[in-house]
């Protein structure tokens, strides 16, 4: 440099106005190309051509909660939700005892109040395992009865939401330690440790869950000595764990192996033990690697409880299916299935915007 | 380099800390380390250097037990590094290291880098954890990210995050591996200074680097190692000036003439 000349900047600009606001908007993602405004336009046909008639049923010409079966069943051309309304308690609660499900109900409050605690991170500490632990008990003797004046209740008799919710959280709560006790196994340098759950996992996996189910329900008690039986229930949840605990093993083998080397050698430096590594240092960024397939998996399997009543336990798909079985009602399938599938939708839902937010504030605290 | 530096420099205690004994290692085939014999005094400020694949990353990760060594003996402090877990883990608590990318942990904030150690290795309590932290974090001039995560800051202070989060063991040893090789070269100083600074103070250090200007000012001792061998270890003055074998003078000529 000769001349100590002051550069001056350049001023900012704003943006041509042709590649901003709503018209470019439509521009680049609805009619970028003909055929793409081809397709924009045939789709925009078809949603016209379907919604209407869609909500007419739905709700325009649909008969109200406290209509009744003949009513229905002569103007055909609108939903009965009549059948909703007769039919609620049953598809929520099964065969419970009409006058005891008040206790079904608080189960499910129960069950959803420690969820959503569940969500908020603040919570995370080890004093809120035991909170967990008390409303598993409380949950327990709601359902079972026997204890403080409740009538017992068998457990075959429990259906619809709380048998799902049940098998469904206390399946995952459970395998989802035992996955990642299965996912560090299979990245041991302990070689029996690692043939060992290498092997299950790849077992496991290779099965169909029906199979498994089947093979708990049927082949379990020709192994098991005369007099001792499992209950069904029980061998179904059991099913559910080993199971799920063999995917989501693998989804947080996924986020192991995205784990720097030097986050290893770093906490072997400092002289951190196996368990205080992987516990402080590995498995809080692993999990948060895994939050996706985790979620996946979570969602396949609160879904998946649906298969439990193959071997005659009536879940939430269970009892609708029931529910339709009843002469008078007979035929309003599409009723049923829209009502228990807005509800697996509310808590698959859920679970996904859950999961969008704790994968974001994980990587706000350590954006790179 | 400062005059601090250099009158600083002392003469090592006598009392030994390190010794290598015959060690040799290899991957797979390929022999990184051949019968390396070494011994370092407390107090002692070695520099390690040589050409890429001479195999001075792979001695002094040998001395943490980062890597393994096949044959031949490394004692630590005392204690022989062998299988033996308990024994590994109670030389790495005496042994900092210091990684050439930082390797700092991106879900613990800065504070939380350096305490996590000190409580759970050392069992400290936390409020005495922190206080050490904030101290050792002052002494390496970035206290005020404390609070911050890793990824907020640059290469140059997340290694010197490192080294606070090393020195927060209190080690009787701090090892270096190419500590400022993966920074931008305007960071290079401010992990120099620290290093220094640490040298200075009396730290026993094994540092590979290509820092010849580090050597020249700070180190007692230079090793010159190539092809797995130590080739040649001497003062930095008789290193630079009159190096004795002719793949030193290669070396030296190589890096310094450019």
């Amino acid at each position: 440099m000769t001349d100590n000349v002051q550069h001056v900047g350049l001023p900012d600009e704003r943006p041509p106005a042709n590649t901003v606001g709503p018209i470019a908007w439509l521009r680049n993602n609805l009619f970028n190309s003909w055929y793409n405004a081809i397709l924009t336009v045939l789709v925009l046909a078809l949603l016209g051509s379907a919604i209407p008639p869609f909500l007419d049923w739905l709700l325009v010409k649909a008969h109200g909660f406290d209509s009744t079966s003949p009513a229905c069943r002569q103007d055909t051309s609108g939903a009965c939700w009549g059948f909703i309304g007769e039919k609620l308690r049953f598809i929520l609660f099964g065969q419970f005892p009409w006058n005891e499900q008040w206790r079904p109900l608080a189960t499910i409050a129960i069950f959803i109040a420690l969820l959503l605690a569940s969500c908020d991170r603040r919570f995370w500490k080890p004093w809120f395992g035991l909170v967990w632990a008390a409303g598993l008990v409380t949950v327990g003797c709601l359902m079972w009865g026997g204890v403080l004046g409740l009538t017992p209740v068998e457990n075959t008799l429990w259906g619809g939401l709380p048998l799902t919710i049940i098998l469904s959280v206390i399946g995952l709560a459970v395998a989802f330690p035992a996955a990642i006790l299965l996912a560090l196994g299979r990245r041991s340098n302990m070689p029996a440790v690692k043939v060992l759950c290498v092997t299950y996992i790849e077992l496991i996996r290779g099965v169909p869950l029906i199979s498994l189910l089947f093979m708990a329900s049927v082949m379990l008690p020709l192994f098991l000595p005369n007099g001792v039986s499992i209950d069904k229930l029980l061998r179904a949840q059991i099913a559910f764990i080993m199971f799920a605990a063999a995917y989501m093993a693998e989804a947080i083998r996924g986020g192991l192996q995205a784990i720097p080397k030097g986050q290893y050698e770093a906490a072997d430096g400092l002289g951190l033990s196996y368990w205080q590594k992987m516990i402080k240092i590995i498995l809080p960024q692993a999990l948060a690697i895994a939050i996706p397939p985790l979620v996946n998996t979570f969602i396949s399997f609160f879904k998946d409880t649906s298969l439990v009543i193959i071997i005659g336990l009536y879940d939430l798909l269970g009892t609708a299916k029931a529910a339709l079985s009843d002469p008078l009602w007979r035929g309003f399938y599409r009723e049923a299935y829209l009502f228990i599938g807005v509800i697996y939708w509310i808590f698959c839902f859920s679970m996904s915007k859950y999961s969008q937010k704790l994968e974001r504030d994980l990587n706000r605290s350590h954006r790179r | 380099m400062s005059q601090a530096a250099q009158q600083a420099r002392h003469i090592p205690s006598g009392e030994e800390i390190i010794r290598c004994t015959d060690v040799n290692k290899w991957y797979g085939e390929f022999h990184v380390l051949k019968n390396v014999n070494l011994s370092v005094q407390k107090g002692e400020r070695i520099v390690v250097c040589g050409p890429s694949g001479s195999g001075k990353s792979t001695m002094i990760r040998c001395l943490n037990r980062l890597e393994e060594h096949q044959r031949g003996t490394i004692v630590v402090d005392g204690i022989e590094l062998t299988n033996n877990l308990k024994n590994i883990e109670l030389v790495r608590r005496e042994v900092g290291m210091v990684f050439q990318h930082f390797n700092l942990f991106p879900h613990l904030t800065v504070l939380e880098n350096c305490t996590l150690a000190p409580i759970w290795v050392r069992k400290k309590p936390k409020a005495e954890a922190e206080e050490m932290a904030m101290r050792y974090l002052k002494r390496v001039r970035i206290a005020e990210q404390a609070h911050k995560y890793p990824g907020q800051l640059s290469g140059g202070q997340q290694q010197r995050v490192a080294i606070a989060r090393s020195l927060c063991m209190s080690p009787k040893v701090m090892l270096f591996d190419e500590p400022t090789s993966a920074l931008d070269p305007e960071m290079v100083k401010e992990v120099l200074d620290v290093m220094i600074g640490l040298a200075e103070d009396g730290m026993t250090m094994l540092c590979v680097t290509h820092e010849m200007g580090f050597a020249k000012s700070v180190a007692d001792r230079v090793i010159f190692m190539d092809r797995g061998e130590i080739v040649e270890q001497d003062t930095p003055d008789s290193f630079f000036t009159n190096p004795k074998s002719e793949r030193t003078r290669l070396f030296l000529s190589q890096i310094l003439n450019h």
